[in-house]
């Protein structure tokens, strides 16, 4: 029987609608009680001046093993994850072999065991090899224990693929999710289509490559009454259709990475290929449609989309060069920068869209400081002004746009079922 | 052999900058020093003084990762007209075949004692990523789609020989715009000088928000003929493509093609460029690339100065 008090915090839990200086009790890796507590504990924690939240979600990140070991394993990515104040990953299933069988999901669940460090979600394939012609076997996944399904940076491009997954995945009441693109109107890209593109003579991307797909999956999700979650989305015209989805009833959910919400597309101009991610950097409307859309509630969670990659592959010509960034140990701190100290959100809204949020899609018991719930607990220092240093990330992954920024806030402790696994 | 060993070196003095990545990076008085070190090389040329022994004891690696006939040649002749060590690497045939990165490929040429390279490469901003990674300077001679700035000096050279000055010159780029790194220079290096610039084009490769870059736009040749004093005629780049851009070579040719027809509703002293290899029959017919208005050949002798005077005012050593 080991008891921890974690005191005097900011607790913050918007599943309970909870903000409030209190004492965040836990017992045997379960929360207690959120309150007064007198009673001795067995551990002590002091959270004055502190943020004391669920653990965090980070519901898009690629682990890369089994197959692509040299960018990340899931044991360094675990590692990462603790380190930016992250508890629980759902974890993309285009590794080598692709998991769209029962055999991948278990291997995946087995590291993650074995690793022993944040909680480890697989995602399945949606279709086998995430070819996009043919259906993974979804129900064994579900089986061995996939939350949701996705063929990760390949959009479905077939509608009736789309169709049938989720009319398929309905029967297990899973969510799609859907990298919103139009291959044949970004194929080739390397940027957002636009001024700046045309300027540096670099094949652009076109947003309504994305408004395409996403106007089309809103449809398909009408049509099944199926669960559409639509991947780091990024354009103005699909925040607009989303919300209208909602309003309308559907059930259709969105997220978004900071570097979408932080930076554009200008910052090419350096040919940094750490500036290359996919959906691409847009310009100055599609990211106040951005925060816009995380203010009313559009956009339901923040992803890292966390894309490790080794050094030798991200410092090649930028037409070679694989899309994304590693992201898990700065989602936490440019969130904080780019969307509470300019005052988009407040406190209790970031947290939402990092621990509730993307749980309910996931549809996952996290994300809750409830009575009775897994204790998975952020202390947030929201005070502690640090630099980015990528030689310092846990991830294999240096490849972060990031790197010298000086930033406001981040993970000081971190308890994974009640036990401290991280400490600054 | 009698070396000249110094030209009037008040240009090279002024020289500040250590990189050629675009004209886009140069300011307008840049632009014009390099024209004006290269009319100087022609001069001490027409006097007879083709070997130069300006950059004796340095040496010049040529990077070419794509295929080039004329510009890889003229960098190569005008390094040795400098009197510099060459060095030729190509992408075929070198350790890239075996799996060797661009920038590692580079540092080991570098660490073979160089001090300026000229470098080619399909990739937007491969100069940009050299300049980052190697100590010497880097010349860019064409990245992608992006900029070909001794390219575009050489036009701008051309022109400014036959008229004098850029100021109030309307010059239409004509042909594919999109897919064009020459279009990118010609225009950063004409508007900075002061001339009014017309793409035109079919708009399927005509980029988005390319008037931000200062340029009119046009879909009709034809209308635009009369008002125009120069018209570089851009190659259709038939590598560079996605397929489908239009419809078919020859109405490409029929709606864009630079014929004797045509060319008589333009201005009597229009002048014709065209940065090669043309397409005979589809931008340009032989009758108006061969005739009196085409400056196509001039072009490439001038592209020859001006190489030399980019390597000379950029080559880190032998400062004055």
């Amino acid at each position: 029987m080991t008891s921890t008090r974690i005191r005097g915090g900011r607790v913050i839990d918007p599943s309970q609608g909870i903000d409030t200086v209190a004492d965040l009790v836990l017992q045997d890796g379960k929360v207690v009680s959120i309150g007064t507590s007198s009673a001795a504990a067995d551990i002590e924690i002091d959270a004055t001046d502190m943020i004391v939240c669920p653990g965090l979600i980070d519901m898009h990140v690629s682990l890369r093993e089994p197959g692509f070991e040299e960018d990340e394993t899931i044991a360094t990515g675990a590692a990462a994850a603790l380190a930016g104040g992250i508890t629980s990953v759902a974890c993309m299933p285009d590794t080598q072999p692709v998991v769209d069988n029962r055999a991948a999901a278990e291997f995946i669940i087995l590291q993650a065991g074995r690793a022993g460090l944040a909680n480890v979600f697989p995602l399945g394939a949606v279709t086998k090899d995430c070819n996009g012609e043919e259906l993974a076997e979804i129900g064994q996944l579900v089986e061995a224990g996939v939350v949701a399904f996705s063929d990760a940076t390949r959009p479905l491009a077939n509608a009736e693929i789309m169709r049938r997954a989720l009319e398929y995945c309905g029967m297990f009441n899973r969510p799609i999710f859907n990298h919103p693109a139009v291959p044949e109107l970004v194929h080739g890209g390397v940027m957002h289509e636009d001024y700046v593109s045309t300027e540096l003579g670099l094949r652009g991307m076109p947003a309504a490559a994305e408004d395409i797909s996403v106007g089309r999956d809103i449809a398909l999700a009408k049509v099944t009454g199926g669960r559409v979650h639509l991947q780091t989305i990024s354009s103005l015209g699909s925040i607009d259709q989303i919300r209208r989805a909602k309003a309308a009833g559907l059930r259709v959910t969105a997220e978004i990475s900071p570097h979408n919400f932080t930076l554009m597309d200008e910052r090419l101009r350096t040919f940094n290929s750490n500036y290359k991610v996919d959906p691409p950097l847009r310009t100055a409307d599609h990211l106040a449609a951005c925060i816009e859309g995380l203010q009313d509630g559009t956009i339901d969670a923040i992803c890292s989309d966390h894309q490790p990659y080794a050094p030798e592959k991200k410092s090649r010509e930028l037409n070679l060069v694989p899309f994304g960034v590693s992201g898990l140990e700065t989602l936490l701190p440019i969130s904080i920068a780019s969307l509470i100290e300019p005052g988009h959100l407040d406190w209790p809204q970031l947290i939402g869209k990092l621990t509730n949020g993307p749980a309910n899609i996931l549809g996952i018991p996290k994300g809750t400081l409830a009575t009775g719930a897994e204790a998975d607990v952020t202390i947030i220092d929201p005070q502690v002004e640090w630099t980015i240093d990528a030689t310092q990330f846990r991830s294999r992954g240096h490849n972060t746009p990031f790197d010298g920024w000086k930033v406001r806030g981040r993970a000081r402790t971190v308890l994974v079922a009640g036990v401290v696994v991280y400490e600054v | 052999m009698n070396f000249v060993t110094d030209t009037d070196n008040s240009i090279k003095k002024r020289w500040t900058k250590r990189h050629l990545l675009g004209l886009e990076y140069l300011s307008a008085d840049e632009i014009t020093m390099i024209l004006d070190q290269a009319a100087e090389f022609k001069r001490l040329a027409e006097q007879g003084e083709t070997k130069l022994g300006l950059l004796r004891g340095t040496v010049v690696a040529n990077l070419f990762f794509e295929p080039s006939t004329r510009t890889r040649t003229s960098f190569g002749l005008a390094a040795k007209r400098l009197s510099a060590d060459t060095v030729e690497f190509s992408a075929a045939g070198s350790s890239l075949v075996k799996g060797e990165t661009f920038i590692d490929t580079a540092r080991n040429i570098e660490a073979m004692g160089v001090d300026q390279v000229v470098v080619r490469h399909s990739t937007p901003g491969a100069p940009h990523l050299l300049a980052q990674n190697l100590n010497t300077s880097v010349l860019n001679a064409g990245d992608g789609t992006h900029e070909h700035p001794t390219q575009a000096l050489l036009d701008i050279f051309t022109i400014r020989e036959h008229r004098g000055t850029l100021q109030g010159l309307t010059v239409a780029l004509v042909g594919d715009i999109s897919h064009s790194r020459v279009a990118r220079s010609n225009i950063w290096g004409l508007t900075k000088l002061g001339a009014r610039v017309i793409v035109c084009g079919p708009a399927t490769l005509i980029p988005q928000h390319v008037e931000k870059l200062g340029v009119e736009v046009a879909t009709n040749l034809d209308k635009i003929l009369p008002e125009l004093d120069c018209i570089n005629l851009l190659r259709i780049q038939f590598e560079r493509q996605r397929s489908g851009l239009f419809p078919s070579i020859a109405e490409y040719a029929h709606l864009f093609g630079m014929n004797g027809e045509r060319l008589k509703t333009a201005k009597d002293d229009v002048m014709i460029l065209a940065p090669g290899p043309i397409n005979r029959g589809v931008e340009i017919t032989p009758d108006v690339a061969d005739g009196g208005h085409s400056v196509i050949l001039d072009q490439v002798t001038n592209g020859l100065l001006i190489r030399m005077a980019c390597l000379y005012l950029l080559n880190p050593k032998n400062s004055p």
